[in-house]
């Protein structure tokens, strides 16, 4: 239980920076922190106490594997978070091309 | 070679050593994902970055020749297309484990064919912009 | 009790990566919190993501620091500092006030559901034939799953040539 909460407490971390800072590379940085701490609460959720790795060997019978859907699902989080940082910083270098900055409250010419 | 772009002699003799074991250890996590830990998403991302190491250490110009993005595209559809085929073909009730291989390269090629063309596409927008 | 450590550390390297004044130093803070990733993976039995983790840090940090290595970036003063940082803190208060609810109806820890997954450790070997089960879910079981990931990285492939079209064209 207080691993959960611990890993909630790194998601509020993560929640921090997106929702104060104003440098879009620390909203980036924000955004990974957030999927740093999911994929940890999805891994958690999943484990068993004295767990064995969920690979089988070939003539010994092994008991007591952890939940091996949850890293499945946790595989394909970890590689759509790439993409998604490269979107982001791909967006981040265009905004810096077209205004000069990254600071998120200059850019006035959105508003319209 | 030319001495001009890219880093130091130092690192460029280090690279020359190391990148084909980084490729080769790469395409070892992929042909073994069903046996053990890897798979073809790591493998993928490993190879991409054997080919990253390279830019970084001789710079653009010396990867160009071989590589640019019309011809990367060309790698990522082929993987996107190979892997499509593959996994629809267990409506044919044809699987087993002998198509893990298979599906595995499809995935690494899609994967790191993909990262490398995306990387490309940033360092010409970095240099470009620092070159204003 | 190491895993403790380990997600404190985590913590720790997040703060120092928030609150940074140089942008290099954030990002060495966020891959350090990505190692320790790893490490917890490693320590909770889950060997592939070990290995995926550690390689995805290395390439995220490569292209972070490619981004923003040459832009000199004006110090940003906050305005209204007082009343912007305790609305957010009253924003993350409520958020954890919620998840804390929502957290005491979930299983403790170390002891999973498992109702899905008991057929796939049973039947996995026979039906499949691959020893690494997660191989086999992600290949077999589950297959529309790596399907829609391919497709998120064909997509994302798609829409960084689209938005770096106009000055993206390499022409030497």
């Amino acid at each position: 239980m207080s691993l959960y909460f611990m890993c909630l407490i790194l998601f509020s971390v993560g929640l921090y920076s997106v929702v104060r800072k104003r440098n879009i590379i620390k909203i980036i940085i924000g955004i990974g922190i957030i999927e740093y701490s999911v994929n940890l609460f999805i891994i958690l959720i999943g484990y068993r106490l004295q767990g064995r790795a969920p690979i089988l060997a070939h003539d010994q019978a092994i008991e007591n594997m952890v939940d091996p859907l949850t890293q499945a699902m946790a595989l394909t989080t970890i590689v759509i978070g790439l993409a998604l940082i490269f979107i982001a910083v791909t967006l981040a270098i265009r905004i810096y091309e077209k205004y000069g900055t990254f600071d998120i409250t200059k850019i006035r010419r959105l508003k319209g | 070679m030319n001495n001009q772009t890219g880093m130091s002699l130092i690192v460029k003799t280090i690279t020359r050593l190391t990148v084909g074991l980084i490729l080769i250890y790469g395409i070892y996590i992929m042909l073994q994902g069903h046996i053990g830990p890897g798979g073809g998403f790591a493998g993928g991302v490993i190879i991409a970055l054997s080919f990253i190491h390279l830019i970084l250490a001789f710079g653009r110009k010396a990867v160009f020749q071989k590589m640019n993005e019309a011809r990367g595209l060309i790698y990522i559809a082929s993987g996107a297309l190979a892997f499509l085929l593959l996994s629809t073909l267990g409506f044919l009730g044809i699987s087993g484990v002998g198509f893990m291989p298979f599906c595995d390269t499809a995935v690494a090629l899609l994967v790191s064919s993909g990262l490398f063309v995306m990387f490309l596409v940033l360092i010409g927008l970095a240099s470009k912009e620092k070159r204003i | 009790m190491e895993l403790h450590l380990i997600i404190f550390f985590m913590i720790f390297a997040a703060i120092v990566a928030v609150e940074a004044k140089d942008l290099l130093s954030s990002l060495i803070g966020l891959s350090a919190a990505g190692l320790g990733l790893s490490l917890a993976f490693l320590i909770l039995k889950a060997p592939n993501l070990a290995i995926t983790q550690l390689v995805v840090e290395i390439l995220c940090v490569i292209i972070l620091i490619h981004a923003t290595i040459n832009k000199d970036i004006p110090l940003v003063k906050d305005g209204r500092w007082l009343f912007n940082t305790i609305a957010t803190f009253i924003f993350v208060g409520v958020f954890l006030f919620l998840a804390f609810l929502a957290l005491r109806e979930l299983p403790a820890f170390g002891a999973p559901l498992m109702n899905v997954s008991k057929d796939y450790l049973a039947l996995g070997q026979a039906k499949t034939g691959a020893d690494n089960l997660v191989a086999a879910i992600t290949l077999n079981f589950r297959s529309y799953d790596a399907l829609g990931e391919a497709a998120v990285i064909f997509a994302a492939v798609i829409g960084v040539l689209a938005i770096s079209r106009k000055t993206g064209k390499i022409d030497e």
